[in-house]
């Protein structure tokens, strides 16, 4: 005990995702509760690059950025029954990683932009952009439970965020991008994982993820240049 | 065989640059595609329908997509000779955070200078000597990121270099000047074979920035 801390936000899905990859290896940590409005000495040191959350501190060294901090707690509990996040093979690694970029750089940037648009054609482009980058989530996990195969796996973990956050997305930018019809793959996957332990045990409520993700979006749409 | 490993690729891709490094390190043997970007090929079409884009490295004919990621495949395929990620989990924890900075802040700060004028130009050039100057303190007194030996922050940062240059000149400033410590960083990396027969020539390199703004509607 006091080995493992995890500095966070509940509402904040990366967080999540170090939440979800601690529990499956049944690390135990502390959980240091960030304030993003008014962040702390401890995380300002801890990543005084980005000065982001999540941050792992493991035996008193940070290490920042959710992918990353996935991939070291993959290596440093893989012992005897651990339960592996990402696969052993080289080449299947090498796919995981890739569509892990792929959800940090495409999905999450598509889908927050179609939220976040407004009425019109720019929000109708957003969002075929946005469901475009979740049909190629829809072809990977096609004929599989999960992403991982039969067990939960890095890049369940990373896609998480698609299972309960994007349905908050969903509502406030009036918007519908994963729904059984469209997408029934990606659906029932999100259902399977959504109610599997111990992911269901870290869901945040459903109320702090609104006003989290209101905020950010009012703030991006004030910032918004006025189109004349 | 020659034809198991084969890499599609454009001579002046800085992503590029860090996959034929690997391979060069490794002393792999490959076959090396040009592509044409300006007239993208069945296969690379193929290889990467995702984001059609160069390097795609492919290996017994499977290919691997995006360049840190085909780096680190080929030092887990290859492990057993000049290692390019450290062995120690946290030493490769740090390595990726700082690859995956170099993925986040330089091309797009780069291309803020030689892509804009005026007042967001003199930003970008801010944003990027900054950039520089963080890596050169992540640095230190050390001659590579690495430690003692070229690593895999080495690798996905020296490409760079080479389009200094053309991004000095396109933005009238001097790297150098700001970031003496980070050129005599570069300078070290390419004494060695497997950066210095990669990286391309910068004047090169420069006339294709050139071209492809043109290409791009670019001023």
């Amino acid at each position: 005990m006091g080995e493992v801390k995890l500095i966070g936000t509940h509402q904040s899905f990366p967080c999540a995702r170090i939440e979800w990859g601690l529990k499956i290896k049944g690390v135990e940590y502390e959980y240091l509760k960030e304030d993003l409005s008014n962040k702390s000495d401890l995380l300002i040191e801890s990543n005084p690059v980005h000065k982001k959350v999540p941050v792992l501190i493991h035996k008193g060294k940070p290490i920042a950025e959710s992918l990353v901090i996935l991939e070291y707690i993959d290596e440093i509990w893989k012992d005897n029954n651990a339960h592996s996040l990402l696969p052993q093979d080289p080449y299947e690694r090498a796919l995981a990683r890739f569509w892990a970029k792929f959800i940090d750089e495409k999905c999450v940037t598509s889908v927050w932009g179609a939220c976040v648009a407004q009425e019109g054609e720019e929000k109708e482009k957003a969002v075929e952009g946005a469901i475009e980058t979740l049909s190629h989530l829809e072809k990977q996990i096609k004929g599989k439970k999960f992403f991982g195969g039969e067990k939960i796996g890095y890049l369940d973990i990373v896609a998480g965020w698609l299972s309960y956050w994007l349905s908050v997305l969903e509502e406030l930018g009036e918007i519908e991008l994963v729904n059984a019809e469209r997408f029934p793959c990606l659906h029932e996957w999100g259902k399977n994982f959504i109610n599997t332990s111990p992911i269901k045990d870290c869901i945040p409520p459903r109320e702090d993820v609104l006003a989290y993700f209101s905020f950010g979006i009012n703030y991006v749409r004030s910032m918004a240049p006025n189109k004349a | 065989m020659e034809n198991e490993v084969v890499l599609l690729d454009l001579w002046a891709s800085m992503y590029g640059m860090r996959v034929r490094i690997a391979l060069a390190e490794k002393g792999i043997k490959y076959e090396y595609i040009e592509e044409d970007i300006w007239n993208k090929s069945d296969l690379l079409l193929q290889m990467n329908p995702v984001h059609k884009k160069v390097p795609v490295l492919i290996h017994k004919g499977k290919p691997i997509c995006e360049s840190l990621i085909a780096v680190q495949y080929i030092d887990e395929v290859w492990n057993d000779r000049s290692p390019l990620l450290p062995s120690d989990p946290y030493q490769r924890s740090q390595a990726r955070f700082w690859a995956d900075y170099v993925d986040k802040k330089i091309y797009d700060l780069a291309k803020k200078v030689w892509a804009r004028k005026g007042e967001e130009q003199e930003a970008g050039k801010k944003e990027f000597i900054e950039a520089l100057q963080l890596l050169e303190a992540e640095l230190g007194d050390k001659p590579f990121f690495g430690g003692d030996k070229l690593g895999f922050v080495d690798i996905s940062l020296v490409t760079f270099y080479s389009w200094f240059y053309a991004v000095e000149t396109i933005g009238n400033f001097s790297i150098e000047s700001e970031c003496p410590k980070f050129i005599s960083w570069a300078k070290r990396c390419l004494q060695k074979e497997s950066v210095a027969n990669t990286l391309p020539n910068s004047e090169r390199v420069y006339e294709f920035l050139l071209d492809a703004k043109k290409r791009l509607g670019i001023e």
